[in-house]
């Protein structure tokens, strides 16, 4: 785990990192569709503009948030070649059958550009909000839904404590796949099968652990006097102020700009 | 097994905002045989060090030798030195995972490509190592076992494999005063037994004293001291610049020392402290 992984949140005073998780959870979804309604070069420009301006405003280390790409390397590139042999178009240079087409690059080379933006807004997104802000943004967000008998608090709380144990199990994986190894375990030769059985030396500790860890949390949770009760107040309010309107001011403003030079163009 | 430590750095996370110094330059060697303790504040790279032996990480630069051999490569002849290192991390009871003790301390022997006949033999004589009755135990589920029953039969996992070096991260971590001492007066007779290296990671400097004749001190990622245990845990003024407190044994003969007492301040082991304050008492009550 040498590298800023998309999904991992690090604690700073940033103006990105003080927004309202609201706010910042619908601007991160419309940089996420956005970047699929924008077919000029225009507006592909602007909205990597925006997004960098947003990651300097996070103070998010550049060069590290740019490695988030490779997490989806492999789907990039298979994209990039789906979109190259199926897209028709005048060739360019045809050698032995295969021709290489200009609109099979440009519309490879899109997807591509989609996916990067699509990881790096997402990691942007996590590196700034902490998971329990999320999951109260989220609940906020689908709030509504409470009308309709749909348990949004409780589903709100799973995730809360799911998003709260990744970072635990991840230790926890390491170190045990670390004592396995020392005892002669190998987790990298055979067939996918043998690989497969190769795991259970790691993934019963985890599970045993898990279970220990769940079973102590709900005591903790129940001698706190925890109760899922339907109108429960909190200790942090979401709250909007000046700079969340200013922030979704310009979030908006810019979005409409780009889809308006895309229908005047 | 001569381990050879060169100049070793290592960060976590290097160029991320999390990235963190574990290992900042740390140098030395380990003789066969050897009962080493490695002592420190909390992160000041005494796990990092023990893995780094281990071959389990790889140094951002500098570099660990086991019989001139690199530690971490993906070589053969790497891993066959890697086998001869035993290392049992914090709390390893955590590790384990088979359904009965048997199969569970015969993990690492079958990982070696032992005959079954050896392994059994192997399971046998690390269980009665560290003193469980196999005829009862030996087809339980571990899971099933208390804690320090636990942890002894993940002990005799590594122990089965016979390791020339064996590497302890707090062994007596959450033991009860009873189940540390008998812990600890096991690992001395294994290492008697079997010749290894021993090298123990603790925090619980009266341990370390009972148990090591040579003492590594580790501060921000580098050695701060390495010499004899009297040496090292006897100077309370080095330990407390480690940020380490003085074993009890020092801190009690410091005091007397302050109250008037003529005493050497560097004796670790209660037998010592009995004798060296008699010895006090007998020169006060003969002048």
């Amino acid at each position: 785990m040498n590298l800023l992984l998309p999904g991992m949140y690090v604690a700073a005073a940033s103006p990105l990192h003080r927004l309202d998780p609201r706010i910042k959870m619908g601007a991160a979804l419309g940089l996420m569709v956005l970047p699929f309604a924008v077919h000029t070069l225009l507006g592909s420009v602007l909205l990597v503009a925006l997004v960098t301006a947003a990651a300097l405003l996070a103070r998010a280390p550049m060069l590290a948030l740019l490695r988030t790409v490779l997490s989806v390397f492999w789907l990039a590139l298979l994209m990039f070649f789906f979109y190259f042999f199926t897209t028709p178009g005048q060739p360019l240079i045809t050698w032995g059958g295969i021709s290489i087409t200009a609109e099979g690059l440009a519309a490879g080379a899109t997807q591509v550009y989609r996916i990067c933006l699509l990881v790096i807004v997402a990691s942007l997104l996590t590196y700034t909000t902490s998971p329990t802000q999320l999951a109260h943004g989220l609940e906020a967000l689908f709030g509504p839904l409470e009308r309709v008998r749909f348990p949004v608090r409780e589903i709100a709380l799973v995730l809360t404590i799911a998003l709260r144990f990744v970072p635990t199990f991840f230790a926890e994986i390491e170190i045990i796949s670390k004592a396995q190894q020392a005892r002669g375990a190998d987790f990298y030769s055979g067939g996918p099968l043998r690989r497969l059985r190769n795991l259970v030396p790691i993934f019963v500790p985890i599970f045993v652990s898990a279970l220990r860890r769940a079973e102590e949390l709900a005591t903790a949770m129940d001698a706190r006097g925890f109760r899922s009760a339907p109108h429960r107040t909190r200790l942090y309010r979401l709250s909007m102020g000046w700079n969340d309107l200013v922030a979704c001011a310009a979030i908006l403003a810019a979005g409409l700009l780009i889809l308006g030079l895309e229908r005047w163009r | 097994m001569l381990i050879q430590i060169e100049n070793l750095h290592y960060i976590y996370a290097p160029r991320t905002p999390l990235a963190r110094t574990a290992l900042d330059g740390a140098s030395l060697e380990l003789r066969p045989g050897e009962r080493v303790g490695i002592v420190g504040q909390t992160g000041s790279g005494k796990s990092t060090l023990a893995q780094q032996i281990a071959g389990l990480l790889a140094p951002t630069t500098g570099r660990v030798l086991l019989d001139g051999t690199v530690a971490h490569k993906r070589t053969p002849a790497a891993r066959a030195q890697r086998r001869r290192i035993g290392l049992a991390f914090q709390h390893p009871e955590q590790q384990i995972f088979e359904q009965t003790v048997f199969k569970e301390v015969a993990f690492g022997p079958r990982n070696l490509g032992l005959a079954e006949s050896e392994v059994a033999e192997r399971v046998r004589w690390a269980l009665e190592m560290v003193g469980l009755d196999q005829a009862v135990l030996i087809e339980r589920v571990p899971f099933a076992l208390s804690g320090g029953e636990m942890r002894r039969v993940a002990l005799a996992g590594i122990l089965a494999m016979r390791p020339d070096v064996l590497i302890l991260d707090e062994p007596t971590a959450g033991l009860d005063p009873r189940g540390r001492r008998d812990l600890l007066a096991r690992v001395g007779s294994w290492q008697a037994e079997t010749g290894m290296t021993l090298i123990l990671i603790s925090h619980h400097l009266d341990e370390v004293a009972r148990l090591a004749e040579r003492v590594i001190l580790l501060a921000h990622g580098q050695v701060a001291a390495d010499g004899p245990t009297r040496l090292v845990l006897g100077d309370s003024q080095l330990l407390r610049s480690a940020g380490l407190s003085a074993p009890q044994s020092v801190a009690l003969l410091e005091a007397l020392r302050t109250a008037g007492w003529q005493v050497r301040t560097d004796r670790l082991l209660p037998e010592q402290v009995v004798a060296e304050i008699s010895q006090a008492w007998r020169r006060r009550s003969g002048s």
